[in-house]
C-alpha cells in the first residue's frame, strides 16, 4: 500500500466542501473523509508497530521523500485520531442556525485543508519541502482562528499568522544552512534519514546554527516560551473543535519537526541540542504554570496548559535517552486528553454562552454534561492520576530522577503541581462554586440555552474520552511497540 | 568563462546584493505604505539578478529557473493579488506614528546589518563553495531587518511586506549555499508566498470591515491581567 493515499481523502473532501454539494452533506463528507484517514492511519501504524516497512511507491527519483517510521506513524495516528473526533464534535457545534452556507463551507474546506497539511508533516521526509507543509497548516488554518469573525478573533488571527511566517522565515534559513552543510559533505538525500548518516562528516558550525534556528523559528509555532505571546489568544478564539485541532495535534506534529534534529544532533555533543530543549522546556514548563493563574478566560487556561505541555515534552527529551518513551507517551495522552478538554470548554461555551470563568459558576447544576466533562478535562490534563497524562509524566519524572537530573526534575515536578493547581483552582470553581446573587450576561457570543448538548458533540467527548481514561491504566501491546520505536528514533 | 568576465560577475553579484540590502533598510523606515511595496519589487527583481547572475557563475541552469520564478511572481502577481483581495484604503495609507522614530530605527537596523556580517562571514566560510559572495551576510540582514520590521510596524501592507522580504533574505543567501535545490521546492516555496499573501489579504479586509482599521498592529485587547475590556461586573 502506498502511505501516500492518507492526503487524498481531506483534499477531495476539502474539493467537495468548497462546491455546490447540498448544505447537509457538508459536515457528513468531512466526517467520512476523516474516518477513511484514521482507518489508513490505524493500518499505517499497525504495519509499523509489528515491524513491517511502509515505503510510498512513487518511483525512483522521489522514494526518498516519503518515509514513515514509528514516530511518524505516531504522529500521523494522532492526528487522524483528533481530526475524526474534532469532525464529528464540528456538526453539532456549528448547527445553530444564523451560520450562512458560506461560512459553513469555508470552514469545512479550511478544516480539510488543515488536516491535510498536518497529516503531510510526519509523511514527508524532505525537510523543505517539510518547511512548506508547516507553513500550509498556519496557512489553513489562520481563517479557521478568525472564522468567528469578532474583533477578538481577528486579531488572535493575526498574531498567530504573523508570528508564524516569522518564525518560518528563520526556520527556512535553517533548513537551507542544514542543505548546505550536507551538501558541503557529499551528502545526496535531502531527507531525515540521509541527514542521520551523513550528520558525523557535516560542518558542525552550520549544524549548529541550523538547529538553533529551526528550533528557534518553528518553536515559536510550538508555542515555546518567550515566542509563545500569540498561542493563548489563537488557541481560544477559534471554534472549539478547531481549538482541540490546534493545541492537541498542531502543536505536537510541529514540535515532531523539531524532533527529528535530534538524532541528527547527537552526531555532535558539542552543540549541546539536549541542553537547549532542557533549559527552553523549563522556561516554558514554568511560565505557563504561573501564567495559569492569572486567566479569565477558561479556553485560554486550555491554551496556557498547551505551552506548559509542550515544555514538558521538551524537557523530557532533553532529560535524555531514557526519558524519551515518557516524552512519546506524553505526546499520545496530550493529544488526546487537550483535545477532550476543548470539547468540554465547548460545551460549556454552548451551555453557558460566555468565556469568562466569573460568569460560569455551578455549571454541575445547569449543564451536568458539561461540567462532568470539564471536570474529567481538567483533572485529566493536570495529571491526575489514574488517567493517561499522570502516567506519562509520572514515566518521566522517574526517568528523569533515574538519569541524576535532580534539579530540572525537580523545577519540573513544581511546576506541574503549580499547573495543577491552577487549572483545578479555575475548574473547581466553576463547576461547584455557587452562583452569585445574579450572573451579568457578557455579551453572550453563542445563543445560550442549549442546556442540551449536541448529540454529536456529546459522541465526540464520548470517543474522546475512551483513550483518557484506558490509557492512564493500560497501554495496548502495538501502542507500545509504536511508543518505543518513535523513542527509538530520537537517537542515533 | 574566462577570468575577466567571472571577475565581472562577480562584482555585479556584489552590487545586487548591496543594492539588496539598501532596499532592507528602505523598507523598515518607509513611511508610505505603497513606498514599502515599490521597495519590495525592486529587492525582488534583485534577488533574481543575483539569482541569474549566479547562474551565470556556477553554469547552473536551475538558478535561471529561480530568477523567471522570482521574476513572475514577486513583481507581478503578488501586486495584482493584493489588488483583488486586499481593502482598497491598503496603498493610501501613510503610517505618522511609528512605534520608533526613523532616525533610532535605522541605527537598530544598522546595528542588525553589522551582526548579520559577523554572523554570515564564518557561516559562508564554513560552506567551503570556491565562490563566497556576499550573499550569506546580506541574506542574513534581509532576514533580519524583515523581521525588525514586523516589530516597528503597524500598518498591514509593510507588515506583509517584512513577512515577504524575510523570505527574500532568506533565499538571497540559500542561492548560493543551496543553489541544487530541487526545483520543485522553489516552485512550492513560490506559492507559498502567494498563498501568504492571499490570506493575509483576506484577513486585513476582515479587519478592514470590522474594526475600521488596516492599522492591525494596534490590535490588542487580547491580554492577561485584572482589566479585562470584557469583563463583567460584580453585580448590580
Amino acid at each position: 500500500m502506498s502511505t501516500i493515499w492518507i492526503l487524498i481523502p481531506p483534499l477531495i473532501a476539502a474539493l467537495l466542501a468548497g462546491i455546490r454539494t447540498p448544505r447537509a452533506w457538508v459536515p457528513g463528507i468531512t466526517v467520512a473523509s476523516c474516518l477513511v484517514v484514521l482507518a489508513l492511519a490505524a493500518r499505517t501504524a499497525w504495519v509499523v508497530a509489528a515491524g513491517g516497512s511502509v515505503t510510498a511507491d512513487l518511483g525512483p527519483a522521489w522514494a526518498n521523500w516519503v518515509a514513515v517510521d514509528g514516530l511518524s506513524a505516531l504522529i500521523l495516528l494522532l492526528i487522524a485520531f483528533v481530526a475524526t473526533t474534532a469532525a464529528i464534535y464540528s456538526i453539532g457545534y456549528l448547527a445553530h442556525g444564523d451560520l450562512t452556507l458560506v461560512k459553513l463551507r469555508l470552514y469545512h474546506a479550511n478544516f480539510n485543508l488543515f488536516v491535510f497539511s498536518m497529516l503531510a508533516i510526519p509523511l514527508i521526509a524532505e525537510p523543505t519541502l517539510v518547511w512548506i507543509v508547516v507553513e500550509l497548516t498556519t496557512l489553513a488554518s489562520a481563517l479557521l482562528v478568525s472564522f468567528e469573525n469578532t474583533r477578538e478573533a481577528l486579531e488572535a488571527a493575526w498574531k498567530y499568522v504573523v508570528l508564524s511566517l516569522m518564525g518560518a522565515g528563520f526556520a527556512l534559513f535553517g533548513f537551507l544552512v542544514l542543505f548546505a552543510a550536507m551538501r558541503a559533505t557529499g551528502g545526496e538525500t535531502y531527507t531525515w534519514a540521509g541527514l542521520v548518516a551523513a550528520a558525523p562528516r557535516m560542518p558542525p558550525l552550520l549544524m549548529q546554527t541550523a538547529f538553533l534556528l529551526v528550533l528557534i523559528g518553528l518553536g515559536t509555532k510550538v508555542g515555546l516560551v518567550p515566542m509563545h505571546t500569540w498561542l493563548p489568544d489563537a488557541h481560544s478564539q477559534a471554534p472549539s473543535p478547531v481549538c482541540a485541532l490546534l493545541s492537541g495535534v498542531e502543536t505536537t506534529s510541529i514540535l515532531y519537526v523539531i524532533l527529528r534534529f535530534f538524532p541528527i544532533m547527537q552526531a555532535v555533543p558539542e552543540a549541546h541540542a539536549e541542553t537547549w530543549a532542557l533549559v527552553l522546556g523549563l522556561i516554558s514548563v514554568g511560565t505557563a504554570a504561573f501564567l495559569l493563574l492569572q486567566v479569565h478566560d477558561y479556553k485560554r487556561l486550555f491554551a496556557f496548559s498547551t505551552v506548559e505541555h509542550m515544555g514538558i515534552m521538551l524537557t523530557a527529551v532533553g532529560l535524555g535517552a531514557s526519558a524519551h518513551y515518557g516524552a512519546m507517551q506524553q505526546i499520545v495522552s496530550h493529544a488526546v486528553t487537550k483535545s477532550f478538554c476543548f470539547f468540554a470548554a465547548g460545551a460549556t461555551l454552548l451551555a453557558v454562552g460566555t468565556r469568562e470563568i466569573v460568569a460560569v459558576r455551578g455549571l454541575i447544576g445547569r449543564a451536568p454534561a458539561a461540567a462532568a466533562a470539564l471536570l474529567l478535562g481538567g483533572l485529566g490534563i493536570t495529571g491526575a492520576p489514574p488517567l493517561a497524562v499522570f502516567l506519562s509524566e509520572f514515566a518521566i519524572l522517574k526517568a528523569g530522577l533515574a538519569t541524576g537530573h535532580y534539579v530540572a526534575t525537580g523545577l519540573l515536578a513544581v511546576f506541574i503541581v503549580i499547573a495543577f493547581f491552577g487549572v483545578m483552582l479555575h475548574v473547581n470553581r466553576m463547576v461547584f462554586g455557587t452562583p452569585e446573587a445574579a450572573i451579568p450576561d457578557a455579551a453572550p457570543e453563542h445563543a445560550a440555552g442549549h442546556s442540551s448538548l449536541p448529540i454529536s458533540c456529546a459522541l465526540a467527548l464520548v470517543l474522546s474520552a475512551v483513550p483518557v481514561l484506558v490509557l492512564g491504566v493500560y497501554v495496548p501491546a502495538p501502542l507500545n511497540a509504536l511508543l518505543q520505536q518513535a523513542a527509538a528514533a530520537l537517537s542515533r | 568563462m574566462s577570468d575577466a568576465t567571472r571577475q565581472l560577475v562577480e562584482n555585479l553579484n556584489a552590487l545586487a546584493a548591496g543594492l539588496f540590502l539598501l532596499t532592507s533598510f528602505g523598507i523598515v523606515a518607509m513611511r508610505q505604505a505603497r513606498g514599502c511595496l515599490t521597495l519590495f519589487i525592486v529587492q525582488s527583481l534583485l534577488l533574481a539578478a543575483s539569482a541569474a547572475l549566479l547562474g551565470l557563475r556556477f553554469g547552473s541552469g536551475h538558478l535561471y529557473g529561480v530568477a523567471l520564478v522570482n521574476l513572475i511572481t514577486k513583481p507581478v502577481i503578488v501586486p495584482w493579488l493584493l489588488r483583488k483581495v486586499a481593502p482598497a484604503g491598503l496603498y493610501t495609507r501613510r503610517e505618522v506614528d511609528q512605534v520608533l522614530n526613523i532616525p533610532t530605527t535605522l541605527l537598530i537596523a544598522l546595528a542588525l546589518a553589522i551582526g548579520a556580517y559577523f554572523l554570515g562571514v564564518p557561516l559562508s566560510r564554513a560552506v567551503g563553495m570556491e565562490y563566497q559572495g556576499p550573499n550569506v551576510p546580506i541574506g542574513i540582514a534581509g532576514l533580519l531587518l524583515g523581521a525588525f520590521t514586523l516589530t516597528v510596524r503597524r500598518e498591514a501592507l509593510p507588515l506583509l511586506i517584512g513577512l515577504l522580504a524575510m523570505e527574500n533574505g532568506a533565499f538571497l543567501a540559500g542561492i548560493l549555499i543551496a543553489h541544487d535545490l530541487s526545483m520543485l521546492v522553489e516552485l512550492a516555496i513560490a506559492t507559498d508566498g502567494l498563498i501568504i499573501v492571499f490570506i493575509v489579504g483576506v484577513l486585513v479586509r476582515a479587519v478592514a470591515q470590522q474594526v475600521g482599521t488596516t492599522a492591525v498592529g494596534e490590535l490588542a485587547s487580547l491580554k492577561e491581567g485584572p482589566a479585562r475590556r470584557s469583563a463583567p461586573e460584580a453585580g448590580p
